[in-house]
């Protein structure tokens, strides 16, 4: 197991590694000269030159890739003389817009993709699970045809629509929720609650939809199994059945599923954060993709990555404690 | 010998779109509480619905009619928590494909262990002892380390030896065995048949074993009941249907089975 585990990190070390090279390629390489950008409108040659330097634009491809990726470890300095700036690991470089330090940016702004993520995973998993329970156990029934309408519906409703459409009605006319805001829990519960409660809903929305026709077509499926009607002709009690027999393996793949999704949205909710104008992760890598802040989409980029590679590798070893079949090859 | 179970006129009805259609058609049969009765028949012939019937386990929408009796008691029209109490306890069940009817998530232990504490209410410990001892009697080497191996780690015929050990772990008065050897390779299907039969004569326990198989039916039954398409075409002794078949149907089931002294080339030229 500790030999699979070490192979795996072996693993993640390499993507991210490949990760971090196709971004440097394509963000530092094909876009426009970040020094231009810098520099504004009043700008001289020599100027240019000037910012070139500090910024290690004038090296080499190569060591310019080698300096970023040492930076995250050791830090670097900018400029020199009495112009250096020391950039302390872990050291993803200066905004070109904002000139803040980008690490301390994503340190900002995580806690609150962290909490959009978190609030909408226990809304969708509760919700989706349970009425995917319901309609298998109640299949062919009004309430599972009224519910997977529903979630047909609302899986095909895009973030955006549902955003504005609540915003609308909850903000706006029936003046009962105030407009979303990165409210941190410090400044009161309610007002917390309150403020992050659209933004839940609508993240929620669509992963519960899937995730409510996914459990139903997995129980389904189980309680058809040769187990099943095992575990009936063994005469125990049906909630027992349900539980321990039906419920274990229907639910492991979705466990597994979840895990990709939350670390997926751990690197930001792109869309809500933007449309609810909260500063997440998501939102940064938006502005940063619309102005080309190269640093900062760098840093998204390789943050995104991380939890989805990070993610994948804790669904693996849960799942193999969740699935005794895989347990015994993992060894 | 007392009749264990009786089963009269049993009728099996499933609706369709285009009208009911009976599945299980006036079969009457009675099992003794010490002997063996073989129901045999080809796929869909309505051997394996009988059995659910019995263990009140058929598919929803299933109309039954007739009488099974057992022990004297009526089990059709029993509500679901009645049947429950039988199910497991007085009539248990070998179904054939020992993998896919045995939880994959859990050990075998657990699953021997959850049928003797829903019937027995014993405690934890209680019941793995005895699971431990269920895994020796069907011939489990090592049972003491097994009881926490999953099915998967077993091979087939000691799937079905689990399986086996699962049925009878509450000392139920009737077995039903539906293809317990269908799924395993031929030697192994010896040994499981050898184990059926000798498990069920030291703990006298009415069985019905249900097959396609001629030859295995003549090697454990006393008596036979011969179905097709849903009806019941010959019953008797196992002497009786096999040396003087009454019905075409089971005279040519017999023509059937390949002998060794056949001579294939005759035939396909003829």
């Amino acid at each position: 197991m500790a030999r699979y585990v070490a192979g795996r990190f072996a693993g993640i070390v390499v993507i991210l590694f490949l990760v971090c090279l196709f971004t440097f390629v394509i963000f530092f390489t094909l876009s426009p000269d970040p020094a231009l950008m810098i520099c504004g409108k009043t700008c001289t040659p020599e100027r240019i030159d000037q910012i070139r330097g500090v910024l290690g634009l004038d090296q080499p491809y190569f060591t310019q890739f080698w300096t970023f990726l040492t930076a995250i470890f050791v830090g670097r300095d900018y400029g020199s003389g009495a112009n250096l700036i020391h950039c302390a690991a872990p050291c993803l470089g200066y905004s070109f817009q904002t000139n803040q330090s980008v690490w301390e940016m994503v340190v900002d702004r995580l806690p609150v993709s962290a909490t959009v993520a978190i609030g909408a995973a226990v809304l969708w998993l509760l919700i989706g699970i349970l009425a995917g329970l319901l309609s298998a156990v109640k299949e062919g029934t009004w309430w599972d045809r009224t519910a997977m309408g529903l979630a047909l519906g609302g899986s095909s409703i895009p973030n955006y629509v549902l955003a504005l459409a609540l915003q609308y009605v909850l903000v706006v006319w029936l003046q009962i929720l105030p407009f979303p805001s990165a409210v941190s829990f410090s400044d009161g519960p309610v007002l917390w609650f309150q403020s992050y409660l659209m933004p839940w809903v609508v993240l929620a929305t669509g992963y519960a939809c899937l995730y409510a026709r996914l459990t139903r077509a997995n129980v389904i499926d189980t309680l058809a199994e040769n187990f099943m009607r095992t575990a009936r002709a063994k005469g125990l009690p049906p909630m027992l059945t349900m539980r321990r027999h039906a419920l274990r393996p229907a639910l492991t793949p979705i466990a597994t599923i979840f895990g990709m999704d939350f670390a997926a949205l751990l690197g930001g909710a792109l869309i809500t954060e933007t449309v609810f104008g909260l500063n997440g992760v998501g939102k940064m890598a938006a502005d940063s993709i619309a102005k080309n802040d190269q640093p900062v989409i760098m840093a998204v980029t390789l943050l995104a990555a991380f939890f989805v590679v990070v993610g994948n590798l804790v669904v693996d070893l849960v799942y193999t404690t969740l699935d005794p079949r895989v347990r015994i090859t993992a060894k | 010998m007392s009749d264990l179970l009786v089963v009269e006129d049993l009728t099996v009805t499933f609706p369709t779109t285009r009208g009911p259609v009976d599945v299980v058609k006036d079969v009457c049969f009675t099992v003794g509480s010490d002997e063996t009765v073989g129901i045999v028949g080809e796929s869909g012939s309505g051997k394996s619905m009988t059995s659910l019937a019995i263990m009140g386990l058929l598919p929803r929408g299933a109309v039954t009619r007739g009488s099974i009796r057992l022990d004297g008691t009526e089990l059709l029209g029993r509500g679901d928590k009645d049947m429950r109490r039988i199910r497991g306890n007085q009539v248990s069940m070998v179904f054939q494909d020992p993998l896919s009817s045995l939880n994959p998530y859990y050990t075998v232990g657990l699953q021997i262990e959850e049928v003797y504490r829903a019937h027995k209410g014993r405690s934890r410990k209680a019941a793995r002892k005895v699971a431990i001892e269920a895994l020796e009697q069907v011939g489990l080497p090592d049972p003491e380390r097994r009881v926490d191996y999953y099915p998967h780690q077993f091979s087939g015929g000691q799937r079905q030896r689990v399986m086996i050990a699962m049925a009878l772990v509450c000392s139920p008065a009737l077995l039903i065995a539906d293809e317990p050897t269908t799924a395993l390779d031929v030697t192994v299907q010896a040994q499981i048949l050898r184990l059926l039969a000798d498990l069920r004569r030291e703990s006298g326990t009415g069985m019905v074993f249900i097959t396609h198989d001629l030859a295995v039916i003549s090697s454990i039954a006393t008596r036979v009941l011969v179905m097709c398409r849903g009806e019941q075409v010959e019953y008797g002794t196992a002497e009786q249907v096999f040396s003087d078949p009454r019905h075409d149907y089971t005279r040519m089931l017999l023509d059937s089975v390949p002998r060794i002294d056949d001579s294939p080339i005759d035939e396909v030229m003829s």
